[in-house]
């Protein structure tokens, strides 16, 4: 009872200000950033891959914030990265759930060229690296334990002794990752690098991604990671949620990591639109940019007070579709590793605090060193080229002037967003390997690798030259 | 009731492939109910027997494997993921009613602000339910269908009219016909994507994609059946035909159609129920939201009613791929002529 009255009440006080801001806005010329915005399109058609991390999207649908913008927007699953890729460019969808690689990758002409763009950064960590039943009863000999419990974080060099057994019994180590411009891949590659396990350069002309590798990584769609690994083709994966909890839920396999321990607050996916898109329609740009800010909020809002109902509305068949208690497992501050090892960990999906929908240069940045220093961007590049793409991809300028339209319609405070930011996040040294990353400096950066590219180095054949 | 009114009743239900009510009409009719009663156990009974033990065995087998998504689901289980698909239908068109009601409000605010203002209905946005995606399915199998029918037979009668003309397509027949819908697919999809441009497309591309990726694995029954079924034409019938001095045309329309219908039909069925199989391939691929699409989807999400509702999804498609033969038999039947009636 008192709930509906309480609806009611929110709904009428919608209503008012609703028709407030249209009589306005009849009586004079629309002011800027009053309301409605003058859409240029306003059916559109946006396509995600069915990962916890889609949730904005799916809240901005079901909390009826794309609607309040005026936009008629149709969610629709995606087969995997390279199908949702290909249908942003030629159209078929107009904006994408995407990995933070995609739009950098696409616009570089890694993979398929295109100019994509992204106005908001859709969420921080919420990765996971899985490896099997096998792999983890070897490993965890090695692993330090403290009250009976492995100790975490637990690095790749426990893998290693692994790998040498599998080398030695002349079978190849083979792992998952979901695209070759993920996050995923980068993540896996920093974590295996970090405990001196080398995963493989990609060149010119092999990209496959295996050249000199001792882990060889290789891509599966993310839903079909855990029957993958069941089905013995990969020893172990790095993915998003839910699909380290369902090997946990399924028993075939245990969470070794999460990204979050890899590097602290590191950011995710994006949310990509062709630059086309973005020049044509500005208004409608806004307006969805609007909607998923404030789908943010609604999701870390009273300190995460939504995350059930969010895990619920995520669990339905059209969206993630997985069962509620493996999405819950993650996304409610908690973290499973070994079956029966549940461990809080707040942080594992941010969505909104600390600026997490702000896309930073700096995060472009380290992606792109990322790119170099496997060999997807085969030369070397200079700072001043690594600081041209980012900002040519990543868009600021369209958060800010969204979230200014969220603050004047008094949805958001202005404290929520960082208003005199030059782009660059201040010297991240939260990495596992503890080594600092200085977005303004990206080719200091990469020498500070044992294993990688670095200056004007290039593979030529399986060797690396200069 | 008559005997004559009975063999009519009797003639109707054939023709819908009922027989199995045969008896039962003769009973009433008055024929020997000892004999129909053995003939319905045959028609009747012995199938129904057949799916109850089917039923047991499943649901006993189900029982014994155990998969990562639980226990297969036997079909208690599959049951009650129907029913859950058809309440979350109900839901569904709920949703659909909300959505327009807020969409009037919405429009009665603009026109009260504005009584000149342009008001735009838009369609709902919500998923689509279970049963919307049979009827996308459905849809998109006709209109492969219908596409190849169009091509097919008239290639079919050229062929059976014109050895020569036979005789060059023959091969094009014999290599694409064995090719695979996942083969086509990829295609198909490139060449839609390439050519069919426009701003306001009348179709989604995945439903170009799918239909046509069904044409061309559908295509090939019906042609074949219509060259064999023209050119096995009576010798005599043309013999007259020439006789008659009949034009080209009314020689394929009065002589050559008619009888090789009943094989042309043959086709028809045989190229409908390809183009029902390929499409659940092609849909899966080609992301056209109908049933493949449903499938695929429930092996992503991977939930514990996943295997459920793919079971589900399984019964549907088989039952009405059952039903389209059917109703083409049923086609065949009226049109035809045949010494049986």
């Amino acid at each position: 009872m008192k709930h509906t009255s309480k609806t009611k009440r929110s709904f009428l006080k919608t209503l008012t200000a609703a028709v407030v801001a249209v009589g306005l806005g009849g009586a004079t010329a629309m002011p800027a950033g009053a309301a409605e915005l003058e859409l240029e399109k306003e059916e559109l058609k946006f396509g995600f891959i069915k990962l916890t991390d889609m949730a904005p999207l799916a809240i901005a649908y079901e909390k009826g914030f794309f609607e309040d913008e005026g936009l008629f927007v149709t969610l629709e699953a995606q087969a995997n990265w390279k199908v949702l890729l290909d249908r942003v460019i030629d159209g078929q969808l107009d904006g994408a759930h995407m990995l933070a690689g995609q739009p950098l990758g696409a616009t570089i002409g890694f993979g398929t060229q295109a100019h994509i763009i992204t106005p908001f950064s859709m969420d921080l960590n919420g990765n996971g690296i899985t490896v099997s039943n096998e792999v983890w009863a070897k490993m965890k000999k090695h692993i330090p334990h403290q009250d009976g419990k492995p100790v975490h974080p637990i690095k790749a060099d426990y893998l290693k002794p692994v790998i040498a057994e599998y080398k030695a019994e002349g079978k190849p180590f083979k792992m998952g990752m979901v695209f070759p411009v993920s996050t995923h891949n980068y993540e896996l590659r920093y974590w295996l690098a970090a405990g001196d396990i080398h995963p493989g350069f990609y060149s010119k002309s092999d990209i496959s991604g295996q050249i000199k590798a001792d882990a060889l990584l290789s891509v599966t769609p993310p839903p079909q990671m855990p029957a993958t690994m069941e089905a013995g083709t990969i020893h172990g994966y790095c993915v998003g949620e839910p699909w380290n909890q369902q090997a946990v839920f399924k028993g075939i396999g245990v969470p070794v990591i999460t990204d979050y321990e890899i590097w602290k607050d590191n950011p995710e996916k994006v949310f990509g639109i062709t630059k086309e898109f973005a020049d044509k329609y500005p208004n409608t740009t806004l307006a969805m940019t609007k909607a998923m800010i404030r789908a943010a909020m609604w999701l870390d809002e009273n300190n995460d007070a939504n995350r059930k109902e969010a895990v619920k509305i995520l669990s339905r068949s059209e969206y993630v579709g997985a069962d509620y208690e493996v999405i819950a497992n993650s996304m409610t501050g908690t973290f499973e590793y070994e079956k029966g090892d549940k461990r809080p960990l707040k942080d594992f999906n941010v969505f909104f605090r600390y600026f997490a929908t702000y896309p930073y240069y700096s995060d472009a940045v380290w992606y792109l060193t990322q790119m170099r220093r496997w060999g997807q961007i085969p030369e070397g590049k200079s700072d001043g080229w690594y600081h041209d793409i980012a900002k040519k991809v990543y868009r600021p300028d369209i958060y800010l002037k969204a979230a200014k339209l969220l603050v004047d319609d008094g949805v958001a405070a202005k404290k929520d967003f960082p208003w005199d930011t030059d782009g660059f996040r201040a010297p991240q040294s939260e990495f596992i390997d503890g080594i600092t990353f200085d977005g303004k400096k990206p080719n200091d950066y990469l020498t500070k690798f044992s294993i990688g590219l670095k200056k004007n180095q290039v593979v030529v054949g399986a060797d690396v030259q200069g | 009731m008559t005997a004559i009114t009975a063999n009519r009743v009797n003639n109707v239900l054939t023709l819908i492939g009922l027989t199995w009510f045969t008896p039962v009409i003769r009973m009433i009719s008055g024929e020997n109910p000892r004999q129909e009663l053995v003939q319905l156990w045959r028609l009747l009974g012995i199938p129904v027997v057949a799916f109850a033990v089917f039923l047991g065995l499943w649901s006993h087998l189900a029982q014994q494997v155990e998969t990562s998504l639980g226990k297969i689901p036997g079909p208690v289980g599959v049951y009650e993921e129907a029913v859950s698909l058809w309440e979350d239908h109900k839901i569904q068109r709920e949703k659909e009613a909300a959505f327009y009601e807020r969409q009037e409000r919405r429009h009665a605010k603009k026109l009260a602000a504005d009584p000149n203002a342009e008001v735009k209905w838009r369609t709902y946005t919500g998923k689509p339910s279970y049963v919307d995606q049979i009827f996308t399915s459905l849809k998109t199998v006709f209109m492969g269908f219908l596409i190849a029918t169009a091509f097919a037979v008239p290639i079919g009668i050229l062929c059976g009219l014109s050895p020569l003309f036979n005789a060059a397509m023959n091969p094009l027949i014999q290599i694409f016909k064995p090719v695979s819908p996942l083969a086509w697919l990829p295609i198909v999809t490139m060449v839609v994507s390439a050519v069919y441009v426009s701003n306001d497309p009348m179709f989604e591309k995945s439903f170009l994609n799918s239909a046509i990726t069904v044409t061309l694995c559908s295509l090939w029954p019906t042609l074949i059946n219509t060259s064999v079924g023209v050119a096995s034409i009576d010798r005599d019938l043309v013999n007259v035909g020439r006789v008659l001095k009949l034009n080209w045309m009314t020689k394929v329309t009065k002589m050559v159609l008619p009888s090789a219908l009943p094989l042309i039909f043959t086709g028809l069925r045989l190229s409908l129920g390809v183009g029902w199989m390929v499409l659940i391939a092609a849909e899966m691929l080609a992301q056209n939201p109908g049933l493949g699409k449903f499938v695929w989807d429930e092996f992503q999400n991977g939930s514990s009613h996943s295997l459920g509702k793919i079971m589900v999804a399984v019964f549907t498609i088989g039952i009405i791929g059952f039903l389209l033969d059917r109703v083409m038999q049923t086609l065949q039947g009226l049109l035809t002529f045949s010494d049986k009636r």
